[in-house]
């Protein structure tokens, strides 16, 4: 199956200012596509060339082999988007509103099943929504089209910690019945969770793509191991083990860093000098500090 | 589609009178105006052949109400939903923004048809006030004067930078176009030159074309070609320079 969606060398500026050097990336069928980076990366720019929101200055775009500008209609009955900064008037009334959108659609989606997913008052004004029914009220209006792609962009930006893993599971859901997802977000842990690849951008270039856990492999992100030792411990002992890079002392802890093999490494050391590791804690190099490696700007 | 656009329509027109602007200050307040104008006896003395200052007030408050509408609640809400957002999501839909402007334009014409049609009944039926003696001389000023108005407040929208803009250069225009229209001091009762003045502003053109119908004639055309000018040229510019973002 050929891919939904093939940006290809995509190039704009504002002015003199460059927003998207040369972004490219393709995202397959029913797939949840991340595109991640540091704010003012490019991000929402590329995705608005997807959307048809605006005229790229280089490069080819083509959305379910339609060209976003030129087949714009089409686009809009088959591309369903959550705006980063979107809004309703604040007076109408969240049932009213998607109505209204759904009526805009050849085949919506039952409006009132949407609203009880998303758990949503019907009879609420806009205006008087909290800001995690106004993203949940933005993710419905996405999706009341019965889109083939959705674009969500800083999807759980602002929500509370509950809030923000109630959407994810919608999300899934969402992917679940078959729409292709494109996700914009500068959060790891909801790339993380949520995403099957990622596109790493920054400073409107691509670094890499590949999935989440591809990803923190490649920036090869060193790992944090910190225990207190039941006896008394050469430091010498752990600091001559291969892969480890240092061994402090925070008080009563000993904090080893080095590659992903050092904590069977020092278990092992440990072990055979009777030792034990008390209040064991092991940093895994997660996408966070995979991303700010691989977004850190001089790189070494 | 079609079904969007009158849904559209409807809802706007919704907005419209939830908003209060359009009900409270388009509506309600013009209509107050004539009740208070209609109670006092003074005013309903003849001042010429066959028309009391009263008389006059009738088609002055119409066009307060067309002016609040097309000044006021268009270039806020237009302007509001260009700041907020809204615009932009309408370009992302199959709809796209133009229907909302066409909705907006629609439902104001309508709150403004509507108004019409109660003052006119409220001064007949309260006040014994004849009707307009050539009523469709009377449609047609109404018409050309509602289009000059919301071209005018639709340019307003298309150049000014945000919500508040709007707001202040919508009230700005207001006052100065009500003016001339003869609502603080009768267009015949004013100095030759403001009189000549108010011939070329959209409210005065309205109110001469109003003078013409209710004293019986088809409006003479010097207001109408000023109105259908007023209508054409802002329409034009303001489609030309629409600021979507």
């Amino acid at each position: 199956m050929p891919p939904v969606i093939e940006v290809t060398s995509l190039h704009k500026r504002y002015g003199d200012k460059v927003a998207v050097d040369d972004v490219s990336f393709t995202v397959e069928q029913g797939e949840i596509f991340g595109i991640l980076g540091p704010n003012g990366a490019g991000k929402t720019t590329t995705v608005e060339c997807v959307e048809g929101l605006r005229t790229p200055d280089g490069g080819t775009v083509s959305v379910l082999g339609l060209d976003p500008l030129r087949d714009h209609l089409e686009l809009t009955r088959r591309l369903g988007v959550q705006l980063q900064a979107g809004s309703l008037p604040e007076s109408l009334r969240v049932g009213e509103a998607l109505e209204l959108y759904g009526s805009f659609y050849p085949d919506p989606a039952d409006w009132r099943v949407l609203l009880d997913d998303l758990g949503l008052p019907a009879k609420a004004t806009y205006a008087a929504l909290s800001g995690g029914q106004k993203q949940r009220l933005s993710i419905a209006l996405a999706l009341i089209g019965n889109p083939d792609i959705a674009v969500l962009d800083e999807l759980t930006t602002g929500l509370d910690p509950q809030a923000r893993r109630d959407t994810w599971a919608l999300i899934e859901g969402v992917r679940a019945r078959g729409v292709t997802i494109v996700l914009v977000t500068h959060f790891m842990e909801e790339a993380e969770r949520l995403c099957d690849r990622v596109a790493l951008i920054d400073a409107g270039r691509v670094v890499l793509i590949d999935t989440p856990a591809g990803l923190a492999d490649r920036a090869q992100v060193e790992q944090r191991m910190q225990f207190r030792p039941s006896r008394p411990l050469d430091d010498a002992l752990l600091a001559g083990l291969p892969g480890v890079t240092g061994v402090t002392r925070r008080g009563e802890f000993v904090v080893v860093t080095g590659d992903d093999t050092v904590v069977n490494a020092v278990m092992a050391v440990l072990a055979r000098n009777q030792i034990t590791a008390e209040r064991l804690r092991v940093e895994q190099a997660g996408l966070e500090a995979a991303f700010v490696q691989l977004t850190r700007k001089d790189p070494k | 589609m079609t079904g969007a656009t009158w849904r559209l329509i409807a809802v706007e027109g919704k907005l419209a009178l939830r908003d209060k602007v359009a009900p409270i200050w388009g509506v309600a307040c013009p209509l107050v105006v004539l009740v208070i104008l209609g109670s006092i006896p003074a005013l309903r003395e003849p001042i010429t052949a066959d028309l009391t200052i009263f008389d006059v007030y009738v088609p002055v408050l119409i066009l307060f109400n067309i002016a609040i509408l097309a000044m006021t609640a268009l270039p806020t809400t237009l302007a509001g939903y260009r700041e907020n957002g809204v615009l932009r999501r309408m370009r992302t839909t199959p709809v796209g923004p133009v229907r909302v402007l066409a909705a907006q334009l629609a439902a104001n014409f309508a709150i403004a048809l509507v108004a019409m049609a109660l003052f006119l009944l409220v001064a007949a039926l309260g006040f014994g006030v004849d009707p307009p003696r050539h009523p469709l001389g009377f449609a047609v000023a109404w018409l050309l004067a509602t289009a000059a108005l919301l071209s005018i407040g639709l340019l307003v929208t298309a150049l000014v930078p945000s919500r508040a803009a709007a707001t202040a250069i919508g009230t700005l225009l207001f006052f100065p176009m009500m003016f001339f229209a003869g609502l603080w001091v009768p267009i015949a009762q004013m100095p030759p030159l403001l009189q000549d003045i108010s011939a070329y502003t959209p409210l005065g053109a309205g109110m001469a074309a109003f003078q013409d119908a209710y004293l019986g004639g088809f409006p003479s055309w010097p207001p109408l070609v000023i109105l259908v000018a007023y209508a054409a040229v802002c329409a034009a510019v303001a489609v030309r320079w629409f600021r979507w973002e």
